[in-house]
């Protein structure tokens, strides 16, 4: 392998990665606040077609990032009315809503399918980027170091901040939180519109930064490895991040792997297709194994807060 | 007229509860009704958008003669389209038009209900008395594609993005690779299966993998522009269009497209049924009857090449040129196809090996 080849592949690598890790990071507040939002995929989608008429209505790709998270709220937040006001079941909710938002983007995009935008270009003037090495550090798109900063805020957000504390206490200990005066539905909201905005910011990432069109269910099941990496990550930022970075590297060496011949492509297709859910399942079964195990999971995860009971 | 699933359900349970209006209700003289079942929505631009295409031509080229057509969009290959097939027989739909592979047992199962409405179904193998099969010579339009790029590449190298290895895709990469080292007989492909037929981000990636790595033709047998796209950003020499025109994506890099035109095709069934003549077959057209059709030629290529791929076209509409004719080698270089035989359809439709020039994957 050249260097320029190894180069070529991280950049691909951190554009894969990339909605994921948004994604994952959103849905790792909602977790932590003690409720389970399975509607990961289908806010994705309702994000990626709002960026996608937005930007070919505008040509503006920051406006389309921010109407994508204003979508992603909107949709998140019917998961919340059904769940938080009128707890609803979570498990259930949250599947509707992902088959919800494949359909109402389908019926959104109708006639979208056909146009062609452009991609958000990178954030650093070209001349930064000229030398490969600085490639690798400076040539992507703002969405990228988006994702960056935002695991780094949540870690500090809920390692640091006093509004961290109580979300977690929340998720915790919701009874106990509430007795002490916090309003656990306010506080549930508010995470979870929080992952909305990340679904629809990572739905955003299709169009803006991976291929520039609208096509029906384009993020493809990404949403669901999302899901499955909060859970592989032990409900911890960092790991989140090493861990987007290792799927989207499996989803990409396959890539390269079957296109570069070497002793990496024959292995078969269906085997690198499984790869990151068996990774999943081998670190899951990792992380049982270990004392502290499960109990880094939220205590009240999936649990609707009924305080009268 | 496009409705929706739930809207041929209604329609259907009317129809079923007025059983005494069977098919003599329809008088002598009354538009012939024709319905589609597509496996997505004509939203696709590519598959379910040619049959959307079709159903249009056959209505606006026979008019009175048949009622605007029945399309129902996102049928899934499953029990489900059982009840839709049924329930458009019902509705009093004498022509049914199955447009996925996966429909195929379901198809054959209500016909035999059904005995004076015709079936047909699209890349299907099994037929009735009144279901017929009906498919497209798309690796004819492959070898066009081939000639172009063994013309226009300079690496001799050329990427091949496949959904799954089904003797339909194995077909098209075979065809281009024949026809690419008849002018480069250097020339090789990679094909790259990324196991689904409708993931844009991983068809995107899957372009820049093979980009990366020095191809600079790029052709893929996925329902959507991805991959041009990759290839107009990379500035690559380019890639082709895949079941519709896609230059609007990449304009300098889509050097052609092959078009699937299903309107002939569905005029000529629909007028059999009227006529009275309808009767059970395989149809396999292709370049020569216009079901397959290749697009316009980017500006950008020289015209000896633009007459080169006429040559091959044309070659294969008047039935002097056959890209399938010996001598072929499959990829170990052992002959296959000895010089002069010619491969039968039947061992087309069941091609399961790759021609020399393949790497072939894992």
């Amino acid at each position: 392998m050249t260097p320029e080849l190894i180069i070529a592949i991280i950049v691909t690598v951190v554009g894969a990665s990339t909605p994921i890790l948004i994604a994952a990071t959103g849905e790792l507040v909602v977790e932590k606040a003690g409720v389970l939002n399975l509607g990961v995929e289908g806010m994705m989608l309702v994000g990626a077609i709002a960026a996608f008429i937005t930007l070919f209505l505008t040509g503006n790709h920051y406006l389309a990032i921010a109407l994508a998270a204003a979508a992603g709220v909107a949709t998140s937040l019917i998961f919340g009315f059904l769940t938080l006001s009128l707890s609803a079941n979570q498990t259930a909710t949250g599947l509707a809503l992902t088959i919800f938002g494949t359909g109402f983007s389908a019926l959104a995009g109708q006639g979208y399918s056909a146009r062609p935008v452009t991609l958000l270009g990178p954030l650093f003037p070209a001349e930064i980027a000229t030398h490969p090495v600085w490639r690798v550090l400076f040539g992507y798109s703002a969405l990228v170091y988006f994702s960056l900063a935002m695991v780094i805020a949540v870690w500090w957000f809920l390692k640091k901040t006093r509004a961290g504390l109580i979300l977690r206490a929340v998720g915790e200990n919701d009874l106990s939180a509430h007795s002490i005066g916090y309003s656990v539905v306010g506080v549930r909201y508010a995470a979870v519109a929080f992952g909305g905005a990340m679904a629809g910011i990572a739905g955003a990432c299709f169009p803006l930064l991976l291929t520039p069109q609208w096509a029906e269910r384009m993020t493809a099941g990404r949403g669901w490895i999302a899901v499955a990496l909060v859970v592989f990550a032990s409900w911890k930022p960092f790991r989140l991040l090493a861990g987007a970075y290792l799927f989207g590297l499996v989803m990409t060496m396959e890539l390269y792997a079957k296109a570069g011949g070497g002793p990496l492509s024959v292995i078969p297709s269906e085997l690198w297709a499984a790869l990151p859910y068996l990774v999943t399942i081998a670190v899951l079964v990792l992380i049982s194994i270990r004392r502290d195990a499960s109990s880094n999971a939220p205590a009240c995860l999936g649990r609707p807060f009924l305080p009268s009971n | 007229m496009t409705i929706n699933r739930r809207t041929i359900l209604k329609a259907g349970a009317a129809a079923a509860a007025l059983p005494l209006l069977g098919s003599r209700a329809f008088a002598q003289g009354e538009p012939l009704k024709v319905g589609f079942m597509l496996i997505g929505t004509p939203n696709d631009n590519g598959w379910n958008f040619g049959h959307a295409q079709g159903a249009k031509f056959m209505k606006d080229t026979l008019g009175e003669l048949v009622a605007e057509p029945t399309i129902v969009e996102n049928v899934p290959e499953g029990p489900d389209c059982e009840r839709v097939l049924r329930e458009l027989a019902q509705s009093g739909h004498k022509l049914i038009f199955a447009t996925s592979f996966g429909y195929g047992d379901y198809v054959i199962k209500v016909a035999q209900q059904f005995p004076d409405v015709k079936f047909e179904h699209a890349t299907g193998y099994q037929r009735s008395d009144n279901v017929a099969t009906y498919n497209a010579r798309f690796h004819e339009g492959r070898a066009v594609c081939g000639t172009i790029a063994g013309h226009l590449s300079k690496t001799g190298k050329a990427g091949y993005i496949g959904s799954f290895p089904i003797p339909e895709v194995v077909m098209g990469i075979n065809s281009f690779v024949l026809a690419a080292r008849k002018i480069n007989p250097a020339f090789e492909i990679t094909p790259v299966y990324i196991s689904t037929w409708n993931d844009p981000a991983k068809e995107a990636d899957a372009a820049r993998a093979m980009i990366d790595q020095g191809i600079d033709i790029i052709a893929q047998h996925t329902d959507g522009p991805a991959a041009l796209q990759v290839a107009e950003e990379r500035g690559i020499v380019g890639g082709f269009g895949q079941g519709a025109d896609m230059s609007a994506f990449a304009p300098k890099a889509q050097l052609t497209s092959i078009i699937d035109h299903w309107g002939p095709t569905y005029v000529q069934s629909a007028q059999a049924v009227i006529d009275g003549n309808w009767a059970s077959a395989d149809r396999w057209p292709g370049l020569k009857e216009g079901e397959v059709q290749i697009g316009p030629y980017n500006e950008s290529i020289p015209a000896d090449v633009v007459a080169a791929a006429e040559a091959v076209k044309n070659g294969q509409i008047d039935g002097s040129f056959n890209i399938f004719t010996g001598p072929i080698n499959d990829h170990t270089g052992a002959e296959k196809v000895p010089a002069g035989v010619t491969l039968t359809d039947a061992e087309l439709l069941s091609m399961d090996w790759y021609v020399e020039g393949v790497n072939p994957p894992a």
